[in-house]
C-alpha cells in the first residue's frame, strides 16, 4: 500500500511543475512591468535608473530559466512576492483572508454531504417515487442555475422579504447560512446524481439478491451493503470537484461581500496585482493535486480490492 | 404532475422541443436590431425604474434603459460568443487532437499530459488567471475561454484519431474501392458527430455560464453593453425596490442553460455518449 | 385434502404473470411439484423456460408491484404465497436456503466472507459473534475447506470460484434448512469442483435430511443426483417422472429432444437393440 501512495505522489510532480511554469510565465506575458508596478505602489517615481535597478533586483534581466528556478525556490519558502497594491508580502495577505474562505467551504461541504447522501440514496432505493423525482429535478436545476443569480434569489426571499438572514457580510452564523447554501447547491446537484446512479447500479448486482436469499433484513442490505459500495464513486466525485467549490467561492464571496480569498483574487485581477494572481493559481493547483491524492487514499480504505490484488487462493 | 415531469426526461420530444427553443433564441439574437422596441443603451433618467408599459414592455432600469431591449441584445452577446468560442475551440482542438493522435509517440504523450493538467483545473479559474494577464474586457474573456476549451475537444479528437488508426474498415473500404470522400461521409462522420454534438451542446451551456459569470464580476463586458451577467451585477443594488432588474436577466440565463443542458442530456442518452462532469 | 406432512415443500397450480407496457405476460403456469425430506428434485430446461422464476416465487423475491403470483406454495404446511415480508425474511436462509449460479458475484465485495457468513447466522439465531464464528468454521469443515479460521478473513475476490461455491454451500447448510434451492450450482465450475459440489450437496441431504431443488441445464448433473426430474418448457412442466424412468423412456416430445441432444445416448441405442 505504501508503494501505491508513493507512485501517486510521483505522478503529481509533472502537473505541479506545469502549474509553476505557467504562473512564472504569467509575469512575462502580462503587459504589466513588475518593477514599475512595485515602484508605483510604493509611491516612488519610476525614473529609468531606479527602474533598471529594481528590475535587476527582481531578477527580471536574467534568462527565463534562471528566473523560473528562482521562483520555484521562493515558492518553497512560501515567498510569493510583494503585492503591487498593498506593498505587503502576498503570503501575509493571503493568510489573513483564507480562514473566511475555509469556513465557507467547510460549511458548504457539510451541507452538501448531509443533503446529498440521504437524498441520493433514497432516490435510488425508491426509484420512481416522489423523492426520486424531486432529486432529479434538484440535480438538473442545481447544475443549470448560475451561482450568482441563485445567491440573489436567496437574498431576495430570505433577506429582503422574510428578513431572516443578513444580506451580506460576515460575523454571525446567520451570515454564513445563505452563502453556504448557494455554494452547496451545485455540489448537491452533482453528488445526488452520482450517488443515485451508483445505488441503482448496485441494486442490480447479484450480491444484493444473494443477501436477500440469505434472509438479511432489507434495511441492513441497503444501508450496510449497498450504501457502502455505492458511496465510493461519490467520494471520488467529492475530491475531483474541489474545483467547483473553489470556483464557487470566488463568485459567492463577491455576491455576499464575504471577505475571503476568492474576493481578494478578483480584486487582484482588477488591480493587475500579478503576484497575488500567481499565488492564487498556484494554491488552487496544489489544492486539486492534494485532494485527488487524499481521495485516492480514502478509496483504498473503503474498497479493499484496490490495494490488495494479491494472487487468488486455490 | 410528477409523472409528467419524469416523462420530460425520457420523452422523445425533448430533442425537437429544445432544438426549437434554441432555434428561436438564435433567430431573436440575429434579428435583435430590428425587433427591439428601443435602443438598449439609450440612457434617459426621466424614465428610470418604470413598470412595464407599452413603450417599455418590461419596464426600465436605473438609467432609464428599456429592459426588454437589453435582454434581447444580451441574447446576441451570450449566444453569439458561445458559438464563436465553440467553433474556434473546436477547430483548434480538431487540429491539435488529430495531429497528436496520428503522430503518437512522445509528441502525443506531452500534448495529452498538457491537456490533462489543464483539464484538472475548473475552467473559470484558468479563465480568471488568463484575464489577470490580459486585463479585463470582453475580447480578453472570449480569448481566455477559447484557450481553455480547446483541450476538451483535442482529447476527444485524439481519441477518435487513435481508434480510427486501429480500425479495419478504412483499409477495407479502400480495398472495396470506396472513394476517400465516401469513406469520410459514411464511416468517419457518423462516429464523430454524436459525441461532438453532445459535447458542443454542453460546452456551449458552460461557455454562457462563464461569460455571464465573468461579466457579473465586472471582468467581461464593460458598460454600457447589455449582457445578462452584467445586468444582474447592475441590478443588485436595487434588489429591494426593483428585483425585476436582476430577475429578467437571470431567468434568461437559466432558460438558455437549461435548454442546452436538457438537449445535451437527451442527446447523450439517445446516442449513448458518456458525459464528463 | 389436508396438508401432507411427509412433503416438505408443495407447489400447487403456481401461476406467475408480469405486467409489462404492452399487457400481461405469463411467465410460468400450472406448476405442480413436491419435495420430500432428503429427496432431490431436478428441474431441467433451456434458458428462459421459467426455472429461475419458479425458484424466485418460492422465495417470494419477485417484484410485488409488477408480478402477480397465484397458487399455493406450502413449506412444512405453511402457506408462503402472500406471506408477510417480515415472516418470509425469517424463512429465507434458515428454512429455505439458496445457492447461486455464479459464486464470484454472489458475495458483497467489501466484506470478508467470514463477516457475511456470521451476519447470516446471526440474523436467524441468537448466537453471539464467537458462537456464530465457531458454527461457520464447523460448517466449512464439512465441505472440506482448508484452514477455515484463516479463510474467514479473506475477501471474496481473493478466493477461487470453486472455494466460493463451497462457502455458499456451507452457509446454506449451516442452519440445517428443510429445503435447499440450488440454481445451476455447477455451471460456473470446472469438472473437479463440480464433482466436489455435488458430493457435498449429497452429504447435506443425507445427514440433515434437507430436500434439494436442483435446477440445472446440465443433464449429466441431474441424472447423477436427482431422485425425481421435472422438465420445463415455455413456463410449463411438460413431464415429471422418476429419474430412471425419465432418462430411459421419456414420454414427451420435448424431453426426447433434450435427451437426444446428448451424443452419449446414441452410443447406448445400438447396444440395447442388440439385446
Amino acid at each position: 500500500m505504501g508503494n501505491y501512495i508513493l507512485k501517486r505522489i510521483m505522478s503529481i510532480i509533472p502537473v505541479f511543475l506545469l502549474a509553476t511554469l505557467l504562473t512564472t510565465g504569467m509575469v512575462h506575458l502580462s503587459s504589466v512591468d513588475p518593477a514599475e508596478a512595485y515602484l508605483t505602489a510604493a509611491h516612488i517615481q519610476p525614473t529609468d535608473e531606479i527602474l533598471a535597478q529594481k528590475r535587476h533586483e527582481f531578477g527580471l534581466d536574467q534568462p527565463f530559466f534562471i528566473q523560473y528556478a528562482n521562483s520555484i525556490m521562493k515558492i518553497c519558502q512560501l515567498d510569493f512576492g510583494i503585492s503591487y497594491v498593498s506593498n505587503k508580502p502576498v503570503w501575509d495577505e493571503v493568510i489573513y483572508r483564507i480562514p473566511a474562505t475555509i469556513q465557507l467551504a467547510i460549511a458548504s461541504i457539510l451541507i452538501a454531504v448531509f443533503v446529498s447522501v440521504p437524498l441520493g440514496f433514497l432516490a435510488g432505493v425508491k426509484k420512481g417515487s416522489a423523492i426520486d423525482h424531486f432529486s432529479r429535478l434538484l440535480s438538473f436545476f442545481g447544475a443549470s442555475i448560475p451561482s450568482f443569480w441563485l445567491g440573489y434569489i436567496l437574498v431576495f426571499f430570505f433577506s429582503v422579504k422574510l428578513n431572516l438572514f443578513p444580506v451580506e457580510g460576515i460575523g454571525t452564523w446567520q451570515h454564513l447560512v445563505l452563502p453556504s447554501i448557494t455554494l452547496a447547491l451545485p455540489l448537491i446537484a452533482m453528488y445526488t446524481r452520482l450517488l443515485r446512479a451508483s445505488v441503482l447500479e448496485n441494486l442490480q448486482q447479484p450480491y444484493v439478491l444473494f443477501a436477500r436469499t440469505r434472509g438479511l433484513k432489507e434495511k441492513t442490505i441497503m444501508t450496510k451493503h449497498v450504501l457502502r459500495i455505492a458511496i465510493s464513486p461519490m467520494i471520488t466525485g467529492l475530491g475531483m470537484n474541489l474545483g467547483k467549490l473553489l470556483t464557487g467561492t470566488i463568485i459567492v464571496e463577491s455576491v455576499f461581500s464575504w471577505p475571503g480569498f476568492g474576493r481578494y483574487f478578483i480584486e487582484a485581477i482588477f488591480n493587475r496585482d500579478i503576484p497575488v494572481i500567481q499565488c492564487y493559481v498556484l494554491i488552487a493547483a496544489s489544492l486539486f493535486i492534494l485532494s485527488n491524492l487524499i481521495v485516492d487514499i480514502v478509496q483504498i480504505y473503503i474498497d479493499p480490492r484496490i490495494s490488495r490484488k494479491e494472487g487468488q487462493h486455490r | 404532475m410528477i409523472t409528467s415531469i419524469r416523462t420530460i426526461f425520457k420523452n422523445e420530444k425533448v430533442i425537437p422541443i429544445c432544438s426549437t427553443i434554441l432555434g428561436i433564441l438564435f433567430i431573436i439574437a440575429i434579428l435583435a436590431p430590428w425587433i427591439t422596441p428601443n435602443d438598449p443603451i439609450a440612457v434617459n433618467l426621466a424614465y428610470k425604474l418604470q413598470p412595464p408599459s407599452w413603450n417599455f414592455p418590461l419596464g426600465t432600469d436605473h438609467l432609464g434603459r428599456c429592459n426588454l431591449s437589453r435582454i434581447l441584445y444580451g441574447a446576441r452577446i451570450s449566444l453569439g460568443f458561445a458559438i464563436l468560442i465553440f467553433i474556434s475551440s473546436l477547430a483548434i482542438g480538431l487540429i491539435i487532437g488529430t495531429f497528436s493522435g496520428y503522430k503518437g509517440g512522445w509528441v502525443d504523450h506531452v500534448l495529452m499530459r498538457f491537456c490533462d493538467a489543464v483539464m484538472a483545473f475548473p475552467s473559470l479559474i484558468l479563465v480568471l488567471g488568463l484575464v489577470g494577464i490580459f486585463g479585463p474586457g470582453l475580447s480578453q474573456v472570449i480569448l481566455a475561454l477559447m484557450l481553455v476549451q480547446w483541450v476538451y475537444y483535442a482529447r476527444m479528437f485524439r481519441g477518435m484519431a487513435l481508434s480510427l488508426k486501429e480500425q479495419n474498415f478504412i483499409p477495407a473500404a479502400k480495398i472495396s474501392g470506396s472513394s476517400q470522400w465516401k469513406i469520410i461521409k459514411n464511416h468517419i462522420i457518423p462516429n464523430v458527430l454524436p459525441p461532438l454534438v453532445v459535447m458542443g451542446t454542453l460546452e456551449m451551456g458552460w461557455a454562457i455560464m462563464d461569460i455571464s459569470a465573468m461579466s457579473f464580476l465586472g471582468l467581461g463586458v464593460q458598460s454600457p453593453t447589455p449582457e445578462w451577467g452584467a445586468m444582474i451585477h447592475e441590478g443588485k443594488s436595487y434588489i429591494r425596490t426593483n428585483p425585476e432588474l436582476m430577475l429578467y436577466p437571470g431567468l434568461s440565463i437559466m432558460l438558455v442553460i437549461v435548454t442546452f443542458n436538457l438537449l445535451g442530456e437527451a442527446l447523450s442518452e439517445r446516442y449513448g455518449v458518456k458525459r464528463r462532469f | 385434502m389436508g396438508t401432507d406432512k411427509s412433503k416438505v415443500l408443495q407447489v400447487r397450480d403456481l401461476h406467475v404473470q408480469i405486467k409489462a407496457k404492452n399487457g400481461i405476460t405469463t411467465l410460468v403456469q400450472d406448476i405442480n411439484f413436491e419435495l420430500k425430506p432428503g429427496e432431490i428434485l431436478g428441474l431441467i430446461g433451456e434458458s428462459g423456460c421459467g426455472k429461475t422464476v419458479t425458484s424466485m416465487s418460492i422465495l417470494q423475491l419477485l417484484n410485488r408491484k409488477e408480478t402477480t403470483i397465484e397458487g399455493s406454495i406450502m413449506l412444512k404446511g405453511q402457506e408462503l404465497n402472500g406471506l408477510a415480508e417480515k415472516e418470509m425474511r425469517k424463512i429465507r436462509g434458515k428454512d429455505i436456503a439458496f445457492i447461486m449460479q455464479n459464486p464470484m458475484n454472489a458475495f458483497t465485495p467489501v466484506f470478508t466472507i467470514g463477516h457475511q457468513f456470521v451476519e447470516t447466522i446471526r440474523s436467524h439465531t441468537s448466537l453471539n459473534k464467537k458462537q456464530a464464528t465457531e458454527l461457520a468454521i464447523e460448517s466449512m469443515k464439512q465441505v472440506n475447506l482448508p484452514d477455515p479460521d484463516k479463510l474467514l478473513k479473506y475477501y471474496p475476490f481473493q478466493l477461487s470460484g470453486g472455494m466460493l461455491q463451497r462457502v455458499m454451500i456451507a452457509i446454506a447448510a449451516s442452519l440445517h434448512p428443510a429445503v435447499i434451492i440450488a440454481d445451476e450450482p455447477t455451471t460456473a465450475l470446472d469438472v473437479n469442483n463440480q464433482k466436489n459440489v455435488l458430493r457435498h450437496l449429497d452429504k447435506i441431504r443425507s445427514e440433515y435430511g434437507s430436500a434439494i431443488l436442483l435446477i440445472s441445464h446440465d443433464l449429466g448433473v441431474v441424472s447423477e443426483m436427482a431422485d425425481e426430474v421435472a422438465v420445463m418448457q415455455h413456463g410449463k412442466i411438460v413431464e415429471k417422472a422418476g429419474v430412471f424412468q425419465l432418462f430411459d423412456s421419456p414420454k414427451h416430445e420435448y424431453t426426447k429432444k433434450l435427451l437426444n441432444a446428448r451424443p452419449t445416448l446414441y452410443l447406448e441405442e445400438p447396444m440395447t437393440n442388440l439385446i
